[in-house]
């Protein structure tokens, strides 16, 4: 049998915060005052989000598409386009390319060197800490194009380029290592390097905030037992940021699954060595104009996502 | 002691350097670039620096519409969000309710949903609703899919603010109207701003749900405008690119510096429940 779970916030007052109601017409009106103050919240989220989530399981059984046969009255083909995934290897590519981005940049790249930065800049000079941080920040709260034209032109150039080169080419040429053009010689490499780049923040900043829960006493007494900085870093801090962990691989999976638009930028978004699944869903509604079975691969990631936000609620209720 | 402490955080902080130029390197060429009137995709100080790049954007119409439309998108979601938000989030920090349990699952649930998956079928239901090509279609699903967090998020600021000083309130005779403005409104501010800054940037920095739903060069916001810079005659202009790109990203630059005190805390004690 399961603990029993609050999902009031265990914040910093541990008083409960919601009156216990007197009896049961008192719960009663609270319940229609509730729904009434929800009602307008539910209801947009209800239509525009979950619509669309069925209305991809009714597009998906269509073959809808924007020009042709399927574009006037589109028909029901049943199953037909979940059985055509199941033969196409460039859905299969896709799958592998997102699954590739995923692990490299996310799993170990942001949430690695996001942990990495939370623990070295504990207790470092407030200037140095202040700078670095907004360095790292700033990254990740400017718009997804700059973020793509950025490393566009971080990475320009060549030895065939006629285009200038960019600052990754000029710093090769400057320590003589031969020049490259990055993106068409090393795709997949660097996207994930962008994807680091952009997204770690989000990591280090969750994982500083699990890292002030934990007193530094702990540290202290474990450091005048005689551990080492690997020992405490294995025995100490990682169980105790196990749930902020979960937490975060959780939250940076869904979020580079619905990533787009930086690869897309820095793409052109017809590569298939960087194709990803959601590019790829792109392409087939919007530039082949198969809505139909653009939607039903749409409906495979939201399923995977489901599945996924599912998992999440899991874990923040041991949290919680 | 304190050489040993010098020579033990030393490496430590060369390590952190390192990281840090790895992230501040790519920030150069923007910025370099904006200021210099013959600028290439190279990093280099400009020979003139002079802001007639920005000059030149913002004079020539460039800037104009697509900031404005973007504007329009982000303070129509920002408010939207605010509002319903804060209404749902009400009750359900404040009262104990049948529902209650199953309506925090949901709105977790639909929170973690990969919203860019849903647009494909988000467009097809708008030729069907005639809400394609229009901004209320994109600010309807801005405001959609900013919810769930929002009110979450929303809840956990609401619950810091304790119920006793409502209480205490109405027995001085106060409305329920009273309080909320004079009680529960001061003292939620941060979450409001909090609320209110990352649905309006929600909006403000997509890229993807514009591209799929707007059509009409006049519609488009910044973010989709800025391929107009590859336009298909002449030579790419990179010092004015980048200059608009610095514009566009400025506000949610200064926006998140704004409320990033209470940000982080509000972000990370809402994800962590």
């Amino acid at each position: 049998m399961q603990k029993e779970i609050q999902l009031e916030t265990p914040l910093e007052t541990r008083r409960p915060l919601t009156p216990v109601p007197q009896n049961n017409q008192r719960r009663n009106k609270h319940m229609r005052t509730g729904i009434l103050f929800m009602a307008p919240a539910l209801l947009i989220t209800l239509v525009f989000m979950i619509g669309p989530a069925l209305w991809s399981v009714y597009i998906s059984l269509t073959n809808m598409s924007l020009t042709g046969a399927g574009a006037a009255s589109p028909q029901w083909v049943g199953l037909q386009n979940f059985a055509q995934i199941l033969h196409d290897g460039e859905f299969f590519n896709a799958f592998r390319v997102s699954l590739t981005y995923l692990v490299f940049s996310a799993l170990i790249g942001q949430a690695v060197l996001g942990l990495l930065l939370a623990l070295l800049m504990r207790k470092r000079n407030r200037v140095f800490k202040a700078i670095l941080g907004s360095i790292i920040v700033v990254a990740w709260v400017i718009p997804d194009v700059v973020a793509g034209f950025l490393w566009s032109a971080f990475l320009a150039g060549g030895p065939q380029s006629v285009l200038a080169p960019g600052l990754l080419n000029t710093i090769m040429s400057a320590i003589a290592l031969p020049q490259h053009a990055w993106l068409q010689q090393y795709p997949m490499t660097m996207i994930i390097m962008a994807n680091i780049w952009r997204g770690t923040a989000f990591s280090m900043l969750l994982y500083a905030s699990g890292l002030e829960g934990i007193p530094d006493e702990l540290f202290e007494a474990a450091a005048i037992d005689g551990a080492g900085v690997w020992a405490r870093l294995r025995n100490i801090t990682l169980p105790l940021l196990r749930g902020t962990i979960a937490t975060d691989l959780l939250l940076i999976t869904l979020s580079t699954l619905s990533d787009f638009t930086l690869v897309f930028v820095l793409t052109g978004g017809s590569n298939l060595n960087t194709e990803l699944m959601t590019i790829y869903q792109y392409r087939q509604a919007f530039q082949f104009y198969q809505i139909g079975y653009g939607s039903a691969i749409a409906l495979l990631i939201i399923v995977v996502g489901a599945i996924l936000s599912l998992l999440y609620i899991r874990i923040l209720r041991v949290e919680l | 002691m304190a050489i040993r402490r010098v020579l033990s955080t030393t490496p430590v902080y060369i390590i952190l350097i390192v990281i840090g130029l790895f992230f501040l390197i790519p920030l150069l060429w923007p910025i370099l670039a904006s200021i210099n009137p013959q600028a290439t995709l190279a990093v280099a100080l400009p020979k003139s620096p002079s802001l007639v790049n920005f000059a030149t954007i913002i004079s020539n119409g460039t800037v104009a519409q697509p900031f404005i439309n973007s504007l329009i998108l982000g303070i129509s979601t920002m408010v939207l969000a605010v509002i319903l938000s804060g209404l749902a989030a009400y009750p359900l920090s404040r009262y104990q309710f049948g529902l209650k349990r199953l309506l925090m699952y949901f709105i977790l649930f639909t929170s973690a949903l990969p919203v860019l998956a849903l647009v494909t079928p988000l467009y097809a239901m708008y030729v069907t609703l005639n809400l394609q090509d229009t901004l209320l279609g994109c600010v309807l699903f801005f405001v959609a899919s900013a919810l769930p967090f929002c009110i979450w998020l929303m809840k956990n600021f609401l619950d810091t603010v304790p119920f006793e000083l409502e209480e205490a309130a109405w027995i001085d005779g106060a409305s329920t109207l009273d309080t909320l403005r004079h009680i529960v409104l001061p003292l939620a501010a941060p979450g409001i701003a909090v609320v209110g800054v990352w649905s309006f940037l929600g909006a403000w920095t997509n890229f993807f749900v514009p591209l799929i739903i707007l059509q009409s060069q006049n519609l488009l916001p910044a973010s989709v405008n800025i391929y107009t810079f590859f336009g298909s005659y002449g030579q790419v202009n990179y010092g004015q690119l980048a200059a608009y790109a610095l514009l566009y990203a400025l506000p949610a630059v200064a926006l998140y510096t704004l409320v990033s005190r209470f940000f982080v805390k509000g972000i990370t004690g809402g994800l962590k429940g």
